[in-house]
């Protein structure tokens, strides 16, 4: 078990996926102006390059890679783990922050004649940000520096809810910002209280010394609750439509599909790395009765949304109760636990890719029709073939119909509790689909009617095709060969009864 | 009462009156200025853990005041952000609450 301590080959991959963007941020800043752009846009192919090299020696080597931060061993050092679920994410992010950074161009590049502008700066180096924080959040193996990771990424993703300036938006950044740091300051808590309790905040350290006493239930229930807050399950959703919503296209597209998946992928880590040995079952029950109210509500709420962005942004809530059913299904080191776990992070990769191609379309049709009002769609797919392509191939994969990775994910879920006795988590994962249905519907029918409708502007193919293929990645998730769930399995705790 | 149980008491005041704070003022402000309440008391508890030096039995154990430095700087520029914000929306001529103007919300309520 040594290994976890110490520097291992490939280690050095881990600190340069975490200094390409922090080296971006610092040059952005200083360089200003068009150079902003420039620097993102340059790291973004190299970012995306680390992430497959480290994805590549997790993967050959079949356990973690490890770097041990100026070769002080944990408990007084920080280590950093690449294991097979950071793997997976750090792919994931590179491929949409990358996407979105090109998708944003056409509305951040810095105008012509104008040596910088403040809206542009401040989207490429958050966007830079938002990356720097996801990849330590994914790779960090010490509770605290993960704390310190959850609130650069809140730092980052706030102005971006606010870029525009528009009042309503401040408000819904500001809300967003409250209950973030509420969320955060719980986490701190019940990081304090393990610290005092066990003297040791890394990971598979502390998962050694934990027992089931009172003091670990009461930080595990503080930093679960922030962590929910942060995630924005059910029923603290509140700051989440508005906030995604009043974004500009590229920026919800990473804020809905990346940003509540790091607190999200934080959860997974407290319960499955930190405390498998805890027996969680009422926890892990309330749990997946909040993320089944979170289907539901979610969906009924997408239903009655009036703008499309509102029905998009409700239908991440949705989406995202789907993964906190991970919590009953996987617990403990049953057959069907496995099965859970591919199925939990198929379901994070799905809804990241459907999730990013429908906003950028969303951005695209309020660009194309000035206005995003889903009654005032008529005949619109008539004149935006591509768009609306993309919104059915990725409403394809929110309802979970085959082929496409939200259906690989529903199924295994499926499976999953038959297979485990608890049949009940089936009604809300089919009920979702059908009320998915019902709002992608929404969306497709009035646009796919006769009515005659004019463009404000015709909208640019580039994008077009870059939402495609997303959607395309999205759909092409149902065909993931099984290589998938044994990466995810790598570096994965196997759940140990504690005394 | 040794000097850590009345600190750990005082930290859990100061945690139960930031939430009290933080759920029912309907002012910005007052949330932040509750939020910090809530920071104070965290870095509270934080502090008698360095005090008890739990990790290996040290008289004082340095790890949790750095913890509780970068907590500090951690929540002071939270502070400034949401400060930011407040200033520019009442500088934008709102007035500075959190309802929504959006009427998609069925409950009304504020939420926090």
């Amino acid at each position: 078990m040594t290994e976890l301590w110490t520097t291992t080959p490939g280690g050095y991959l881990i600190v340069l996926a975490i200094l390409l963007p922090l080296a971006g941020i610092i040059l952005s800043f200083t360089l200003g102006g068009r150079s902003a752009e420039r620097v993102a846009l340059g790291s973004t192919p190299f970012g995306l390059a680390l992430a497959c090299a480290i994805a590549l020696h997790v993967g050959r080597a079949g356990k973690p890679i490890v770097y041990v931060i100026g070769a002080l061993e944990p408990p007084l050092g920080i280590a950093l783990r690449a294991d097979g679920i950071s793997a997976i994410m750090l792919i994931t992010t590179a491929v949409i922050v990358t996407a979105a950074a090109l998708y944003a161009r056409a509305k951040f590049a810095t105008p012509d004649g104008i040596r910088e502008s403040r809206s542009s700066l401040i989207f490429w180096i958050m966007l830079q940000s938002i990356w720097a924080a996801l990849i330590i959040i994914f790779v960090s193996g010490d509770l605290f520096n993960l704390y310190v990771a959850l609130e650069l990424l809140t730092f980052a993703a706030v102005p971006l809810v606010c870029i525009d300036g528009r009042p309503e938006t401040l408000v819904a950044a500001l809300r967003y910002l409250l209950f973030a740091l509420f969320g955060s300051i719980c986490y701190l808590l019940g990081v304090a209280l393990l610290y005092g309790a066990h003297g040791t905040l890394d990971i598979p350290l502390l998962a050694q010394r934990v027992q089931s006493t009172p003091v670990v239930w009461t930080a595990a229930a503080l930093m679960t609750g922030g962590l929910l807050a942060k995630t924005a399950l059910f029923p603290l959703h509140l700051w989440l439509p508005p906030a995604h919503a009043n974004a500009p296209a590229a920026a919800s597209a990473v804020l809905s599909s990346l940003v509540v998946k790091g607190s999200f992928f934080l959860t997974l880590r407290l319960w499955f790395y930190v405390l498998p040995g805890l027996s969680a079952d009422q926890a892990a029950m309330v749990i997946g009765c909040l993320g089944s109210a979170a289907i539901i509500a979610g969906s009924v709420m997408a239903l009655r949304q009036a703008r499309l962005k509102l029905l998009i942004a409700y239908s991440t809530v949705a989406q995202i109760g789907y993964l906190f059913l991970v919590f009953p299904l996987a617990t403990g080191a049953q057959s069907w636990s496995a099965m859970s776990w591919s199925a939990c992070f198929m379901q994070i990769l799905a809804h990241a890719f459907a999730k990013a191609a429908m906003f950028f379309s969303a951005g695209l049709l309020a660009e194309a029709l000035g206005h995003d009002q889903i009654a005032r769609l008529g005949g619109a797919a008539r004149v935006l073939p591509l768009t609306f392509l993309t919104i059915a191939l990725s409403g394809l994969s929110l309802m979970g119909l085959p082929p496409s990775g939200g259906f690989s994910a529903k199924w295994l879920m499926l499976q999953a509790s038959i297979i485990s006795g608890q049949w009940f988590w089936t009604l809300p994962i089919l009920a979702g689909g059908l009320l998915a249905a019902g709002y992608v519907y929404r969306i497709l029918a009035p646009a796919l009617s006769d009515d005659r409708i004019s463009l404000k502007s015709s909208p640019k193919r580039s994008q077009e095709v870059l939402a495609l293929g997303l959607a395309m990645i999205a759909i092409a998730l149902g065909f993931m060969p099984q290589t998938f769930s044994d990466i995810l399995e790598i570096g994965r705790p196997i759940a140990a009864a504690l005394p | 009462m040794t000097p850590s149980v009345i600190a750990g008491l005082l930290g859990a005041a100061l945690v139960g009156l930031g939430l009290y704070g933080l759920i029912l003022h309907p002012h910005p402000l007052r949330k932040l200025l509750a939020f910090n309440l809530i920071g104070s008391g965290v870095f509270l508890v934080f502090g008698i853990v360095a005090r008890r030096g739990a990790a290996a039995g040290l008289r004082f154990d340095p790890v949790p005041q750095a913890m509780i430095i970068t907590g500090i700087v951690v929540a002071f520029a939270a502070s400034a952000v949401a400060v930011a914000l407040i200033l520019r929306l009442s500088a934008v001529g709102r007035r500075v609450t959190l309802d929504p103007e959006v009427p998609t919300r069925p409950d009304g309520g504020d939420a926090k």
